[in-house]
């Protein structure tokens, strides 16, 4: 009936991480794997999405996320299609709703979908008949991020069990904190949250975290430190005094990293303010720094991804494709 | 629902009976089995022995078989579309849903466009009323000109029109200075102000704090934004003797706050809505825009705070806080959706959740939804008493049925309650001594009438 590989887990969507199990999970890491050699060859494309359509729907800018992903579904022989929305008539006054419909009557295979407003996302799969992933939405959620996050970590230790991940910054406005505490829980990590208590989201505890709101205590023995980007807007005034405060306290460099296990991983989802919430001889050190593959491993988990949802021979309604 | 709007019955006139009736009397905090009798519109006699042996030949009498009766409800917190957004509601189509709530009636809300910052527009209601002629409508003066919490309205004036109360809506004067001189102005007219505490620079959050919006990555109006306010208010009621009734209590810290001031004989009152004590954060989840609530929808523990205040009556009153929303206020990204859910239809079938669960007696509840704000608002209904008006309900406490939006007689179909199974309904609607609803099910003894 479906062509459908072994152990890849079948999804109508991806609209978050909470909600899926460790084996969903294990199974888009192993299928993430195999793309890995892929895109090192020299031949980088194949046909298993041939005929396919996806849309990248974003209505809050990004270069990464977006080349990421049509990367990926090129790869995968998959027709793609950016709709910008700088230019649509969502500037017009359209609703997002009637965008989505519209959409959704050209028949795509799959609209990968990034929005300012949290919910946006799952509210858009609700009205459309086709495979829906979240590209980030708002300070909800950012599962392909969350992944190919665990992914770099799986590749550099082996698992995430047992692990103590250190999640830093401005964890209130992230939603690849979200994806990522969801993530690393149900895959047996341990997980810290440090930052200013400005920036520390409500009863963060209560989902299963250890709060810190200094470095040195909650990069202690930390196997990992996951630094988040801040957001320039919240730099002045009632989040956090000045730049070079929040540098001083919260900043990662060598000297907080010294609490750290001594081959402790450095990650970034990107894009970086070198000297605001990290000193660039961090960034750039090739021993510990993990920059760089994060963004690598991001296409294979999307092209994992896209399989997933996308590459049987059925749609997220089960009409044969 | 399987109810009938009677908009052609005339004025009444001459006398009816309701016999047979388990009677609510919230005044006499009491229940018993018996009649009432309705003469030129109002009630000329009641009583648990009048007519035990029949109504006397020559009286219309309807038998209610054993159905509850009591004094209609009167409901102080309606919003509609009219004048401004009659896409959303008219007062029209208000007073139909309220007559199929049992509402007999209610107190409209200022905030239209335009607000109702001037006298025209409470003789507008009134006139509207007057045509429409199902419940009795009355109208909120603004307090501050453009509800904007800055210059004062023209309270004389629009009491001289006709305005029961003055209100600011669901904006909070912030300024503490505007809201003192509001309260020794208003002494002049001994007029009542309700205001809405949840401080301003602290709720600009899309739910309340908490776990839920953590997850959902909505942003936060913590709990305090309304304790802090109801304490800067009860400081003010204090210092100016004037009249201050809080609406739409939703935190434990309010009910604590407020009963230790009631007890220390602070002259101050307050209500809440359903959603405050049916609901809670979590009826948010998965981003249901029908429950974007101003307060926002708090915890578990806020809600039983709102119960035990409404049981020992620390919170005196409820109200439906009917706002409509059509679907394109709704149907879009949480954060984007505008705050507001209908009530007048569910006003009584979720209140009756607080009997059925032993938290308060039927006679409590009708003081809370009837007597208590027609005694704030100084309407004339809300009890049964000699030469009172005949506004009054037939209803049932016991049938089980499903909340369907798609049943609503409102123009809007948000409410929050949507799906929820509840018990009882109304049977008949009576303004006046006018039938003006009735369900199918009773219908045949109220067309007797």
């Amino acid at each position: 009936m479906t062509k459908n590989r072994k152990g890849v887990p079948r999804l109508p969507h991806l609209l978050g991480i909470e909600g899926l199990s460790p084996e969903a999970i294990s199974g888009l890491l192993d299928l993430s794997e195999s793309y890995i050699d892929q895109n090192r060859s020299i031949d980088k494309r194949r046909d298993l999405l041939s005929g396919r359509t996806v849309i990248n729907l974003f209505f809050e800018n990004s270069t990464r996320t977006r080349t990421s992903f049509e990367v990926a579904a090129k790869r995968l022989g998959a027709d793609v299609i950016n709709m910008d929305v700088a230019t649509s008539s969502v500037r017009k006054g359209e609703t997002l709703l009637d965008t989505a419909m519209t959409l959704n009557a050209m028949r795509p295979d799959a609209i990968v979908v990034r929005h300012s407003e949290s919910g946006a996302v799952n509210l858009l799969s609700q009205k459309v008949n086709c495979s829906v992933i979240n590209g980030g939405d708002g300070q909800h959620e950012h599962p392909t991020q969350a992944l190919l996050d665990a992914l770099t970590i799986r590749r550099r230790r082996g698992s995430l069990e047992g692990l103590l991940v250190a999640i830093c910054g401005d964890i209130m406005h992230s939603r690849v904190a979200r994806s990522n505490i969801h993530l690393l829980q149900i895959m047996g990590a341990r997980v810290r949250v440090v930052g200013p208590p400005t920036l520390m989201p409500t009863e963060i505890e209560r989902m299963g975290v250890e709060v810190h709101y200094n470095m040195r205590t909650g990069l202690a023995d930390v196997d990992i430190v996951m630094m988040l980007r801040l957001q320039t807007e919240r730099m002045q005034g009632t989040f956090v005094p000045s730049i070079s405060e929040y540098f001083h306290f919260f900043g990662l460099d060598h000297e907080k990293l010294k609490v750290a296990k001594p081959d402790a991983l450095i990650m970034h989802p990107g894009p970086m303010n070198r000297g605001v919430e990290i000193d660039s001889e961090v960034a750039d050190d090739l021993d510990r720094s993990v920059i760089h593959e994060q963004v690598e491993n991001g296409v294979a988990v999307r092209m994992a991804c896209l399989e997933a949802l996308i590459g049987g021979r059925r749609n997220a309604i089960g009409a044969v494709a | 629902m399987s109810g009938n709007i009677l908009k052609g019955v005339p004025p009444h006139a001459g006398s009816t009976a309701y016999i047979n009736a388990r009677i609510v009397d919230p005044v006499a905090d009491s229940e018993y089995t018996g009649a009432v009798l309705i003469s030129d519109g109002k009630i000329a006699d009641f009583g648990p022995s009048l007519f035990a042996s029949g109504a006397p030949y020559g009286i219309q009498s309807v038998d209610c078989g054993g159905l509850y009766l009591a004094p209609g409800i009167v409901d102080a917190r309606v919003h509609t579309g009219e004048p401004g957004e009659e896409h959303k509601e008219t007062l029209a189509s208000a007073a139909v849903a309220a007559a199929a709530g049992g509402i007999t009636s209610m107190v409209l809300l200022p905030d239209n466009e335009p607000p109702f910052d001037d006298a025209s527009l409470i003789e507008f209601v009134a006139r509207r009323a007057r045509q429409i002629r199902l419940v009795n409508m009355y109208a909120y003066g603004a307090l501050t000109v453009g509800l904007e919490g800055k210059e004062l309205a023209e309270i004389g004036l629009l009491a001289e029109a006709g305005a029961v109360a003055f209100t600011d809506a669901d904006h909070t004067v912030g300024s503490a200075q505007v809201l003192r001189r509001a309260l020794y102005y208003a002494k002049a007219f001994d007029a009542l102000i309700v205001h809405l505490p949840q401080e301003p620079t602290l709720s600009g959050g899309q739910m309340t704090s908490g776990e839920m919006a953590t997850r959902l990555g909505l942003s936060g109006s913590p709990p305090l934004a309304e304790v802090m306010t109801v304490e800067r208010d009860i400081r003010l009621v204090e210092m100016t003797g004037g009249r201050l009734h809080l609406s739409k209590i939703s935190t434990a810290e309010s009910v604590t706050v407020i009963a230790a001031a009631k007890a220390r004989g602070i002259n101050i009152t307050c209500d809440t809505a359903p959603p405050y004590f049916a609901l809670n954060d979590l009826a948010v989840g998965d981003y249901r825009t029908f429950g974007k609530l101003v307060p926002p929808l708090r915890s578990e523990k806020d809600r039983r705070a709102v119960v035990d205040g409404l049981r020992d009556g620390t919170i005196d009153a409820i109200v439906s806080d009917h706002r409509p929303q059509d679907q394109d206020s709704k149907r879009v990204p949480f954060a984007q959706a505008l705050p507001g859910g209908i009530g007048l239809e569910t006003l009584l079938p979720v209140s009756l959740e607080l009997v059925h669960n032993r938290e308060i007696s039927l006679p409590k509840l009708f003081q809370r939804v009837s007597t208590a704000p027609a005694r704030l608002f100084g309407l004339p209904g809300g009890k049964l008493a000699k030469g009172a008006p005949a506004d009054l309900i037939v209803f049932d406490v016991d049938t089980a049925w499903q909340i369907d939006r798609a049943d609503f007689w409102s123009k809007t179909k948000n409410s929050p309650f949507d799906e929820r199974p509840v018990q009882g309904r109304v049977m008949a609607t009576i303004v006046g001594g006018r039938p003006i609803y009735c369900d199918e099910r009773f219908a045949t003894a109220a067309t007797a009438v």
